[in-house]
């Protein structure tokens, strides 16, 4: 979390001038499952990449790039549309170091 | 150099309607309510014969005239509503949005009385109601105010370092319906004053999109209300830059206040509206007879002219000061913060509180030299709210 | 256009709509204006977007952090259509008055959720629709004021467990059943109204190309499953959506200037029971004595409703009204 600003420092008006500045913070870390990706088994059909509440599906060109684990909330959402099964979900806590 | 201006006989509405039609905003939305009717009428009659070719939206309330406006202003669109009584208190919510948003809107008040019971005359008790709002509140005296106020409360709204929204208050009925003598500038005059607008985190800037309205929580909403005091602060500096330039082209000259024969009086007046145009012409009679008695007009009520009352207040041996509201259960609003800002002077003034004019009813002169007769009999009580016109 | 997902990810060149809010996992309000924004991008507009008070406004704007990628203006609770016909007015006023020269056409979104909309946003609504601007007007319905907890709306299901009206001994929780805001809105006639789920998001994408298309205001009304308070898993949240359809509880069809179109048509129904049994918050009607007179007199409304509809369909098929 950012460090907090003085009444001088920040827009009038209550504005947001950065658009998009909620990438700063991960959402990461609310997970308790996480989707493990298996490249073998995806046909590119970016049907997970539509469905994700959290745009953590990384694409490029059409295809499957990777699951940005910075924000993915574990949610399972896509491996329940995946038509192949591409996607696993597996405890969160298996990752943890 | 002074323009050449026109003389028109028209109501204090029509004023308003001049004043906007001069502007020529590119969005007013609005909603009718008695007394402020006829400005939006005349408005519309200006758009409907391609007069003006502002966008008008006819809103289905006053909450919704607000909401517009702020979505307009935000949009960076000049954008104008006016209201009175409980059209203003139905917009109460996004009143204090649009300061908070800071967006330049100008809005003329027709003071009306809030209901209840319902009362359609002049009072104000509306306009009270949104003193802690963050917007800039003046009041005029008659008709021209009116009109000349608009233009510098424009000018001082979209001012860099104010971005606030500004009331231009007119007494309802009185002035909003009274047909006197108003000089108007000419057209290319207003417009080279008020220039054009400065556009600034418009939302139709699609290349830099800005979020307005965002959860504020604990640890940001006092610091955002504190740029909301500095722009207030602000107001008292640019204010008087504002006035000067207007008074070039119009002659007519602007303050915080306006001291009529205060200066050397021993006993001064102290009101806000229509009631003003009263008082000073009891105040030259009462000369005439050698009372030295005076006025001091509140022109500015938000930002408050703390520095001018205790100016022209210090050492006056009494102060009468009308309110044209109550604040039930506290004393009435203008003289509350009078008395506050009198705590330090040198030589406090006897203090006297006088209720007058709710709902419509007449204040006479008679009233008025009532009031200066308590202050020069010495027979002012600083706690006691006393009324004029009241019936027992 | 029918639209190919693979295509729009191909083409896709920047979120408008980013991560990092904070909706709930699982939660499909996200996918209300996502699709939306995925939409513009491919029909080439650009987005202003204004937001009434709720779930969606709340969790993708706390300051300093916002989600939106696009000029966003968030009023107050019941105000968004108000508001964007004041940016939508200013647009129009600044286009004529060449005070702005946009690169693209820029289009109008209020987004408003079932609290903000059928209930304390219902007149600014109507107004803006009855005023003709040019706006889309998404509601994301999940049936209840859920981000102070799950209160009851006009949009609410009756035997739904809400704070407001909760499922008691006395009591069995909300007696009223859903308010039809969609045949409100399209009694005003002169608009594009439809309805759409997160679960079918084809359907949803091609009316959101509709709405933008139409010539005066447009609404959709979205059902959006609440995964806290519907009580649902969090990965369920599309397939929940889809069963409401297959169950005729929220029946997909648009109404264009009075000419009623049925947009999906299960081949089979499933009864609504199975909607029901489905989510957690009717748990407690469940076990309620006058559960299944409830549950009965619900299939009976889902059926005579999609009666109706078929009816509609047929009798205002190419006789608009405006």
């Amino acid at each position: 979390m950012a460090e907090l600003k003085g009444w001088k420092d920040i827009p009038i008006g209550g504005l947001i001038t950065e658009p998009g500045s909620s990438k700063k913070f991960n959402t990461g870390g609310w997970r308790v499952m996480r989707p493990i990706y298996d490249r073998s088994k995806c046909i590119d059909c970016m049907m997970c990449w539509i469905v994700c509440p959290d745009m953590a599906i990384i694409q490029e060109d059409g295809i499957m790039k990777a699951i940005d684990y910075d924000y993915c909330k574990g949610c399972g959402i896509c491996a329940s549309v995946c038509p192949k099964n591409a996607i696993e979900m597996k405890p969160e806590t298996e990752f943890q170091e | 150099m002074i323009a050449e201006q026109k003389k028109l006989a028209i109501t204090g509405a029509e004023a308003a309607a001049h004043a906007m039609r001069q502007i020529n905003p590119d969005v007013v939305a609005a909603y009718p309510i008695t007394p402020q009717t006829p400005i939006v009428e005349k408005f519309a009659q200006y758009v409907a014969d391609g007069v003006v070719d502002t966008e008008m939206i006819p809103v289905e309330s006053e909450h919704s005239a607000m909401s517009a406006i702020v979505g307009a202003a935000a949009a960076g669109a000049r954008a104008m509503t006016a209201t009175s009584a409980n059209g203003l208190a139905l917009m109460h919510e996004i009143v204090y949005i649009a300061a908070s948003s800071r967006l330049p809107i100008v809005m003329p008040v027709v003071n009306r009385a809030l209901s209840g019971p319902i009362n359609i005359h002049c009072d104000h008790s509306d306009t009270m109601a949104e003193r802690d709002s963050g917007w800039v509140q003046l009041f005029a005296e008659n008709s021209q105010e009116v009109y000349d106020l608009i233009f510098i409360a424009l000018k001082l709204a979209e001012n860099e370092n104010v971005r606030l929204p500004v009331m231009v208050n007119q007494d309802g009925f009185i002035i909003s319906h009274g047909t006197e003598i108003v000089e108007i500038l000419p057209d290319e005059e207003i417009k080279k004053f008020i220039g054009e607008q400065k556009m600034m985190y418009s939302l139709l800037d699609t290349k830099n999109p800005v979020t307005y309205g965002p959860l504020d929580l604990y640890d940001y909403y006092f610091e955002h209300k504190r740029q909301q005091v500095e722009a207030m602060d602000n107001v008292r500096k640019v204010f008087p830059e504002i006035a000067k330039e207007y008074e070039e082209i119009s002659g007519r000259k602007y303050s915080f206040v306006e001291s009529y024969k205060a200066d050397d009086a021993e006993y001064v007046m102290v009101a806000l509206g229509s009631t003003n145009g009263t008082i000073k012409y009891v105040v030259d009679k009462m000369r005439q007879e050698g009372k030295k008695v005076g006025l001091l007009k509140i022109t500015m009520f938000r930002p408050f002219p703390k520095e001018e009352i205790q100016y022209y207040l210090n050492g006056k041996k009494g102060v009468v000061v009308l309110d044209r509201s109550m604040s039930f259960g506290a004393e009435a609003p203008l003289y509350a913060e009078i008395k506050s800002s009198l705590y330090e002077v040198a030589v406090r003034p006897q203090l006297g509180s006088y209720i007058y004019g709710l709902g419509g009813r007449d204040i006479t002169p008679d009233m008025i030299r009532k009031a200066f007769d308590d202050a020069i009999e010495g027979n002012l009580v600083v706690d006691e709210q006393r009324y004029l016109g009241l019936r027992e | 256009m029918a639209f190919n997902i693979k295509l729009l990810a191909k083409n896709h060149k920047e979120d408008k709509f980013v991560s990092g809010h904070r909706l709930c996992p699982g939660c499909g309000a996200p996918l209300v204006p996502k699709l939306a924004t995925l939409v513009a991008e491919a029909l080439n507009y650009d987005l202003v977007v204004s937001n009434a008070t709720g779930c969606l406004e709340v969790s993708t704007t706390i300051y300093p952090y916002t989600a939106w990628n696009i000029p966003f203006i968030h009023n107050a609770f019941e105000n968004a259509a108000a508001t964007i016909s004041g940016v939508e007015t200013a647009y129009k006023a600044l286009l004529k008055r060449g005070k702005i020269k946009p690169e693209r056409e820029i289009k109008f979104i209020a987004f408003g959720g079932d609290g903000g909309t059928y209930d304390i946003g219902l007149q600014s609504l109507s107004g803006a629709v009855e005023r003709g601007h040019n706006f889309v007007y998404i509601l994301y319905d999940n049936e209840g004021y859920m981000n102070t907890g799950n209160q009851r709306s006009g949009s609410t299901p009756p035997g739904s467990q809400t704070t407001t009206a909760p499922v008691g001994k006395k009591i069995p929780g909300k007696l009223q059943l859903k308010k039809n805001i969609v045949e409100i809105m399209a009694a005003h006639e002169n608009i594009y109204a439809a309805t759409a789920t997160v679960g079918d998001y084809m359907d949803y994408m091609n009316k959101l190309e509709k709405a933008f298309k139409f010539d005066g205001p447009a609404f959709i009304a979205v059902l959006t499953p609440c995964v806290r308070f519907w009580r649902i898993k969090e990965n369920a949240t599309l397939d929940i959506a889809k069963l409401a359809v297959e169950t005729k509880y929220w029946p997909l069809y648009e109404v264009e200037r009075g000419v009623y179109r049925i947009t999906r048509k299960p081949r089979q129904f499933k009864p609504v029971k199975e909607f029901i049994e489905s989510q957690g918050r009717f748990r407690n009607l469940l076990k309620h004595p006058m559960a299944s007179e409830i549950i009965q007199g619900l299939q009976d409304y889902v059926d005579r409703k999609w009666e109706r509809l078929l009816a509609l369909e047929e009798a205002t098929k190419d006789k608009p009204i405006r």
